[in-house]
Formats: structure tokens, sequence, C-alpha cells
């Protein structure tokens, strides 16, 4: 859910930069735009693509914005909008403010932050200014239209001009683009798509013979990445802990029972039971008990993540609050996770049940 | 079956033990619970093993059911010379020629009557269902407790769970059936009904019964009695124990 909030409100599935962009990116440098020519040239490539549902061009600078009152500075988008909707089809809904109406040449949306702070409102007059990349600033009038959520990750806190109106503010003769943010019609192939982008990109070359572009998934952008990566390991160990925990307990109970049943393990051992029966006899005790663990652990599982979601629980992410609690175990998992725990079991059971088929008859019937 | 030829006559015998003496390990110490005992039993006899506590009844018992091995001596049971088979080889011998009652009876107490008769036949000899069915049967009518076969071991009384170990000894048609101290916890009109289910068991499958007992009051129950006397006299025992005490202090 967090994943898609990120790559549909505001990254993309993936972007392209120009060679280098990414390591400066927090400066928003734009001497390390595309060229047109060297958009033009993506774009070509793009639009051969398949894979791609939409891509969106962005200029991305920083400037400052006032109120006539106060001023502060910003971090724009400019972009064109029917295209961005398409890209990050997520990002009307993160216009709090607004109408639901589309960006138009002239408008700004700015951060939730910002209007609260300098409290501007839909319909009021600010003025963006920028240093272009020569060094000479320009002004330009917007109307507030629409007031954006933040949210965590990389330009969660941006605004969002038209790109018309971001090359009039940097002067641009023509068009320069800081990235293209691009969607996917599956999700699924991303890794595999950028891999075969980036192989095509790669023979791009500048003048000098240095890679013209840089392709990077929505992974490399997003700190939260990582974060889910440390979730994820976390979720690891406690797996290993949860397995661990089984592998005692089970030994625990198939030690038990083997204790408490050394004059029936004697007795069914002089009736004539040849040890390996004796050994399966307790191994397919383990596994017995591992069946029924996984058959319930699964039921109260399902009840629990149905409980949770029809509860309806909210949580608060970084900024964000109100976020629904949406508890989901795939088949996959449950099969995976099932397997291992009956294989845990039997491999618990086994040290037992050997001592169980390896134990001397006039031995185990002389136990009190 | 174990022939012994004698005079150009051929006979069949149930157990035949030539000297077979045991010895037990008691740290560096041998103790020996018998010494040098020959005898020869018959097919389906009714016999007793009788004397005091420390004779080496059940030692005895234990070396006929394979379930140990004698020190000296040569052990044949149902023709099958029992000393020098394996751990594997016992247990199969066991499932297929003799039977067990224990003094404690020891059914398994998560199975029926009928389960604990049944068991031998799925776990020892993988018989087949209706087969199992008619055998399991039989026996349950023949000891008289058809009517108590779907009632767990703790819901019946001492003298039932006893007949019914008679039966679960009897089902997989053994050669023998070896029955230690089968009526010690058993009151003495019980007793004397178990043993009457026993012998009534020998007539009707002909299967040879071997039973330990030291009560005088129901060894008059068997047909051959074979009387065992403990190896050490109060006086030797009294040594034994100093010796083995004194060294046990020595080495701590």
């Amino acid at each position: 859910m967090m994943i898609g909030q990120m790559t549909d409100s505001m990254l993309g599935h993936l972007q392209v930069h120009r060679k280098g962009y990414l390591a400066s990116i927090d400066n928003l440098p734009l001497n390390m735009n595309l060229r047109l020519p060297s958009y033009k040239k993506l774009e070509g490539i793009l639009n051969q693509q398949p894979e791609i549902e939409a891509y969106s061009p962005r200029i991305k600078f920083g400037g400052m914005f006032s109120t006539f009152v106060e001023t502060t500075n910003i971090r724009l988008n400019g972009v064109y909008p029917d295209r961005e909707l398409k890209t990050v089809p997520l990002l009307p809904s993160r216009v709090t403010n607004g109408g639901g109406k589309p960006l138009e040449k002239g408008e700004i949306w700015i951060p939730e932050l910002m209007s609260k702070s300098m409290k501007v409102n839909i319909g009021d007059t600010v003025v963006v200014i920028a240093t272009n990349k020569d060094g000479s600033v320009n002004g330009k009038q917007f109307k507030v239209s629409g007031i954006l959520e933040s949210i965590t990750g990389p330009g969660g806190r941006d605004g969002y001009i038209h790109i018309e109106d971001a090359m009039e503010v940097l002067r641009m003769e023509e068009m320069e683009v800081s990235e293209v943010a691009i969607r996917l019609k599956d999700f699924g192939r991303l890794q595999s798509f950028s891999n075969k982008l980036e192989g095509i990109l790669s023979g791009e070359l500048t003048k000098q013979g240095k890679p013209m572009f840089e392709v990077h998934t929505w992974e490399k952008l997003s700190p939260f990445y990582n974060i889910a990566r440390m979730i994820d390991l976390m979720a690891l160990f406690i797996k290993l802990m949860l397995i661990a925990i089984v592998l005692i307990s089970i030994m625990n109970v198939m030690i038990m029972a083997v204790y408490e049943r050394i004059r029936e393990i004697g007795t069914i051992a002089a009736i004539g039971t040849l040890p390996g029966k004796i050994l399966s006899l307790f191994v397919m005790e383990g596994f017995s008990l591992g069946l029924l663990g996984v058959i319930s652990g699964n039921i109260l599982g399902l009840i629990i993540i149905a409980v949770i979601n029809f509860s309806k629980i909210t949580f608060s992410f970084g900024r964000q609050t109100g976020l629904i609690l949406s508890a989901k175990v795939t088949p996959m998992d449950m099969l995976v996770v099932s397997l291992i725990v009956i294989v845990i079991s039997m491999i618990a059971s086994l040290q037992p049940a050997f001592k169980a088929s390896r134990m001397e008859p006039i031995k185990a019937l002389r136990h009190v | 079956m174990g022939l012994v030829v004698a005079e150009n006559i051929t006979k069949i015998y149930s157990v035949v033990a030539t000297k077979v003496s045991k010895d037990y390990q008691v740290g560096e110490i041998a103790i020996r619970a018998l010494n040098g005992v020959s005898f020869e039993i018959e097919p389906a006899s009714f016999v007793s093993f009788v004397g005091p506590s420390g004779s080496g009844k059940t030692t005895l018992l234990n070396l006929i059911g394979c379930l140990d091995k004698p020190t000296e001596g040569k052990l044949e049971v149902a023709g099958t010379d029992v000393l020098h088979l394996d751990r594997k080889q016992s247990a199969k011998f066991r499932g297929e020629n003799i039977g067990f009652i224990f003094q404690d009876f020891n059914l398994i107490p998560v199975l029926t009557v009928y389960e604990n008769i049944e068991y031998p036949l799925i776990m020892v000899q993988n018989v087949v269902s209706a087969e199992r069915k008619r055998r399991v049967m039989t026996l349950l009518e023949a000891v008289g407790m058809a009517d108590q076969k779907d009632k767990y071991p703790d819901q019946i009384s001492g003298g039932q769970k006893q007949r019914v170990a008679i039966a679960r000894a009897l089902v997989t048609n053994p050669k023998l059936v070896l029955a230690d101290e089968p009526t010690a916890n058993l009151d003495h009109k019980t007793a004397f009904m178990v043993l009457e289910s026993m012998k009534k068991m020998r007539n009707e499958f002909q299967t040879t019964f071997i039973f330990s007992t030291h009560d005088q009051k129901i060894v008059g129950e068997a047909e051959i009695i074979y009387s065992l006397q403990p190896l050490l006299s109060h006086l030797g025992l009294y040594l034994f124990c100093s010796l083995f005490l004194s060294q046990v202090l020595l080495r701590t």
C-alpha cells in the first residue's frame, strides 16, 4: 500500500535522469538537466517500449515563494498535468483542497505545510522567483489551485506548476528536462524492464563517449525502500525465531512423549514391533502435531486477518494519518510456512523417535 | 520347530535350554542370575517356573522371550537358536513366535480393548483388515471380553485387563506364550480365573504357556513345574553386599 502510494502519487515506477543527476538531486541542479536533443532521443526510445503505460517529463527546480507578506523557499516540479496524471494517477488524491480540477497554466499546487505556515489558501495569488542556470533571476505570479498532502519520501513536499510556466520562470528557450518518470503496465516486471531499459540507454553516449542517461527504480529513489528492507529483515528474524520455538516445542513434547511412554515402548518392542516401525510411529506423531498445528494455525491466522480487516484499524506513518491497516497473507507464504512447520516438526521428533526405537525392551519394561 | 533326536525318534520342543547361564555386570562385579539351567518344554505344555524373588524366573523368561541373551549355554526357542539373533531379528522372531503377558498387564492406555488386541496384527504382522477382525473377535469371545471391546483399559478391572493381555498375546498365533507373574497384581479368585483362561486358550489353540510365579497357591495349576533356587544363600548375599558396598565406598 505504501509502495503504491509512493510510486503512484509521486515517484512513478522508475525514472530516467541525465547521468550524474541523482548524485546531486538535493541541489536540483539545472545544469544537469537533459537538453532537448537528449530528451527527444529518450522520448523516441520510450515510445518504442510496449511495457510502458505512460511517462512524464519534469523540470525540477528550487525557488522563492512569496505571498507578498512572507517569503520562503520552495521546490517545484514543472509538469504536463495530463501526462503526470497518467504516470502518477494517485497524485490528485493528494490534493486535499482544490475541487479536483486539473492543474492549469498560471496555477500552482503547494504543499500543505507551506499552506498552513504561510496561511495561503485556494485562490490566493503568490509569486515564485527562481534563478536560472545562467544566474539571472525571474519571477512569475501564480494562483494557488491546490493544497498537496505531504507524503514520506523524496519529492513528497514539492509543489507543482505547469511545465511551460517552469520554462518561463527559468527562461528556458527550449525545453530541458530534469527527470522522466515512467509508469509500467505491469509493476511486477519492474526489475526486468529496468534492466532492459538500462541496456538500451547504455548505448546512448555523449560526445565525450560517456553514458548519457541513468535509470533508477523507485527503490533506489526512496529511503522507504531501506526501511522496508529492514522490516523484511526483522520479519525474517522473527520467522527464524518462530521456527526455533516450533523446533524446541515439538522436541520438548516429543521427548516428554518418549519419556512418559517408556513402558509402552518396551511393551510394543517386546511384542515384536521392529525398531524402524517404532521410529516411524514417533516421526508420524511429530508430523501429525505439525499438521494439526498448521491447520489450526492457518485457520486462526485467517480469522485474525479477517478480524483486522473488518475492524479497519488505522495508524499513522510519518505525517500521514488514518492509514488503514490492511493485513494479508499470500497463499504461497501460507504454503511455505506450513511446509517449514511440518518439516521442522518431523526433524524435531527424529531425535526422540530414534531414542525410542533404540530402547532395549527389557530396560524399558523395567522403567517405573 | 526345535528338533532333538534321540533313539531315532524326532521330538519337537518349544524350548530347549542347555546349561544356560546369565551374568549381570554391576560395575566391575559380575552377578550370576542363572547358573547352568537345562530343560526341555514340549509344545502345548502348561509350564510354571516357581521360586522366590531373586531365583532368576524373570531372567529365564527374558532369555526364552529373546529380550535378553544368555552369557553361556545354548538356547533354542521354537526350533531357532536364539543366541545369534541380532536386535532386528529378535524383534521379528518375537513378533512371529512369542506372545507376552505382563505382570502389570501393559495395555496401551489410549487404545480400546479391541485396538489393544488388534495392535500386533497391524504393527507386527501386517494382517489384512477382514482377517484382523475375525481373529480379534474370536479371541475376545474366547476370553469373554467381547462385550467390553470398546472400553479403554482404565475402564475395566485387573482380571479383565489380564484377559485382554492373554488375547493380545495369542492373536498373532504364537508358538509359545510367556507370562511373567501374570497373577501377581490380582486377588486369588481373579488369579485362578486368569489361569483358567490361559489353560482354556492352551487347549483351544495348542499354544505352549510358560509362566512364572512365586505364589505357592497357584503353582498347582501348572502341569509342569520347574523350581528355581536363588544362587546366593543368605550368608553369601551378606558377603556379596558387603563386598559391593566396600567397593562403592572405596571409589567414592
